[in-house]
């Protein structure tokens, strides 16, 4: 198991590396660039600009020594546009704000998505069922940029109960609204995907077997169906869970909450290479990591799986 | 008082193709340690006559009629009823032991749950009995092995678990579906000793269901052979050998294979089982039968007595069909 995972994170390496090339390069592929303003700048002070930030270098010369930055000191080089801040800064200030919300909508989406699901399927072809179905369909079809104005309006422009937005250290009064805009969308797939596969589990031999030993309805499901039927779940949770504590641009935006998500669609707009290639590695290294943690997870709940 | 009393007992299915008529009117009773085979080809409808004896059947399954077990109608009862007698009174062994058993739980937890459940054991006792069964049914270091899961076994071992697992709670009535079914032939022959073994030394009445004859003959004492969800013909196994009163109970035991018999092909029965959805009105069997009449596809035969303790249901004589 030990060698396993070492060598899982040997092989995350040369990935990693890949990413960033192929951003690096994609990034330098699109037109203009972190100076390009309405207003033309002088040339002697855009090649100046360039000079300081080694933009005038060969593309070849400025990833490796961007590369050489991160191995040797960890350091993920200065933002283009913030002309005071290194993007550690960056990341530092607004991931703990992603990675609260984030977390918590996780919590959220895996809670009740998993428990409708289970009751979807327990209840299988009865109201509770197509309620469930109807609100994950719902949930699922509304998006957030539309969910989140939809917040917005009825707790704090109707009724008054939330505040419009900050962040103020993750007060509960400004993370409500977030949370919910953020995790709808996941805990209906999860409480999809939950259902379709308990039913199918509740369907399998060794179920009949559970319930011929005159275990009772709800042991049969917790003890015997519950595991089987939350590994399809777990494979999506991994890639679903990078997704949620990197934060959400429309989060971000509809409750300036702070978070990176804005700062890595910002950064895009504005060319701000460090920035963007900065994020785009953390996001790129959670989702090897958790991809290692549900593969992890899948051998504990499945003994025939052995690394 | 029979142990098992089973009356007109019927199971349907909904289906979004129509209704499929799995088993129609069957009528058996079984005395304690008494064995029972019911045969059939697949689709007769004995396995769904043993899920519904469990009241394991599918959500769309419907079963009507009367199961009358120590006195009790235990025909769809509520789970207050029929769980305390599952596998306690009344315990199943599967076709399948390859998915049968949870592959996410050790063989451990999985039969000490059956004695923490029914009799509130403490987990370690239940798990020293559990071994005490694995070893009954010869699982060779049953105590070092308990702890392991059902992948770890091989097809025929992970059978003897099943099988040690239906006898923890030492039930008076044992329904094995097809227990050899998945294995191969020399495994087969030793779980069908095993069960013999063991029915003998519990004093348990069983139902062993089969498409094999063969494994019949050498295990039960009565049969009842099963066609489109009826009961074709019900006698003790050895009349029913030397002379089967019915069309098809002759056609499935010419299509047993005989090593001294000289070999021409083997005999077969012509056609496939009825679609159970639009059931022929008249006999099940008519579209196959040698024997058959036009009187055959008008109406259904009853089960009539025509010898002590054998029944059939066929219109033709039996000098007619011999």
């Amino acid at each position: 198991m030990l060698v396993y995972i070492a060598k899982r994170l040997a092989v995350a390496v040369p990935t990693l590396m890949l990413l960033i090339i192929i951003s690096f390069l994609l990034m330098h592929a699109a037109p203009g660039g972190p100076f390009t303003q309405e207003r033309q700048l002088p040339a002697q002070v855009l090649a100046n600009l360039e000079a300081k930030y080694g933009l005038d270098q060969p593309l070849w010369k400025q990833l490796a020594s961007y590369v050489w930055g991160i191995i040797a000191h960890f350091d993920f080089g200065p933002s283009f546009i913030y002309k005071d801040r290194t993007v550690n800064e960056i990341v530092a200030q607004g991931f703990p704000v992603t990675l609260y919300y984030g977390f918590l909508s996780f919590l959220v989406a895996v809670f009740v998505g998993v428990s409708l699901g289970i009751a979807a399927a327990i209840r299988h072809n009865t109201w509770l069922d197509y309620l469930a179905v109807g609100v994950s369909i719902g949930a699922q079809v509304l998006p957030n940029f539309v969910m989140a104005p939809i917040l917005l309006l009825t707790f704090t422009y109707w009724l008054r109960w939330l505040p419009g937005g900050g962040w103020e250290g993750g007060q509960w009064q400004y993370v409500i609204m977030p949370v919910i805009a953020l995790s709808t969308s996941f805990m209906a797939s999860i409480a999809r995907i939950t259902r379709a596969s308990m039913l199918e589990v509740l369907t399998s031999n060794h179920i009949r077997t559970a319930r011929a030993k005159g275990l009772p309805e709800r042991k049969v499901i917790m003890r015997h169906a519950l595991k089987p039927a939350l590994l399809p779940v777990l494979s999506y949770l991994g890639p679903a869970f990078v997704t949620m504590i990197t934060g959400s641009v429309v989060v971000d935006f509809f409750f300036s909450t702070g978070g990176i998500g804005k700062s890595f669609v910002d950064s895009a707009l504005n060319r701000d290479y460090a920035v963007m290639l900065g994020i785009t590695i953390l996001v790129g290294s959670l989702t090897i990591l958790f991809n290692l943690v549900v593969d992890i997870l899948y051998a504990w709940i499945d003994p025939k799986i052995r690394y | 008082m029979a142990l098992l009393d089973v009356k007109d007992l019927s199971v349907t299915f909904a289906t979004p193709e129509g209704t499929v008529n799995a088993v129609n009117g069957v009528t058996f009773a079984l005395d304690k340690g008494e064995t029972l085979g019911i045969v059939g080809e697949s689709g007769s409808g004995k396995s769904q006559l043993s899920f519904a004896i469990m009241g394991l059947l599918a959500k769309n399954g419907t079963a009507t009629g009367s199961v009358i077990f120590d006195g009790k109608e235990i025909l769809n009862a509520p789970p207050k009823v029929i769980g305390p007698i599952r596998a306690m009174k009344i315990a199943m062994i599967f076709q399948d032991p390859m998915t049968s058993l949870n592959p996410y739980m050790r063989v451990a937890d999985q039969m000490a749950e059956v004695l923490t459940h029914h009799k509130g054991m403490a987990k370690a006792e239940a798990v020293t009995e559990a071994v005490r069964m694995l070893d009954a049914v010869k699982i060779p270091d049953a105590k070092g092995r308990v702890h392991l899961y059902p992948h770890e076994f091989s097809g025929g071992m992970r059978q003897r678990v099943m099988i040690a697992m239906s006898l923890l709670g030492r039930p008076e009535l044992l329904i094995a579906d097809e227990p050899t079914t998945a294995l191969d032939v020399t495994v087969q022959a030793q779980i069908m000793k095993l069960l013999s073994e063991l029915q003998r030394d519990f004093g348990m009445a069983t139902i062993l269901i089969t498409h094999d004859l063969g494994v019949v003959a050498g295990f039960c004492e009565d049969v009842l052979v099963l066609y489109g969800g009826q009961v074709m013909e019900k006698s003790p196994v050895e009349p029913l050998f030397q002379m089967p009163a019915h069309p098809y109970s002759k056609g499935l035991l010419k299509a047993i294979p005989r090593v001294d018999q000289e070999g021409d092909e083997l005999d077969s029965i012509p056609g496939s089982p009825p679609n159970m959805t639009n059931a022929p009105k008249g006999c099940p069997f008519a579209p196959r039968c040698d024997y058959v009449r036009d009187d055959c596809r008008e109406r259904l035969n009853p089960l009539t007595q025509f010898a002590p303790d054998r029944w059939r249901a066929c219109n033709r004589t039996l000098e007619e069909i011999a």
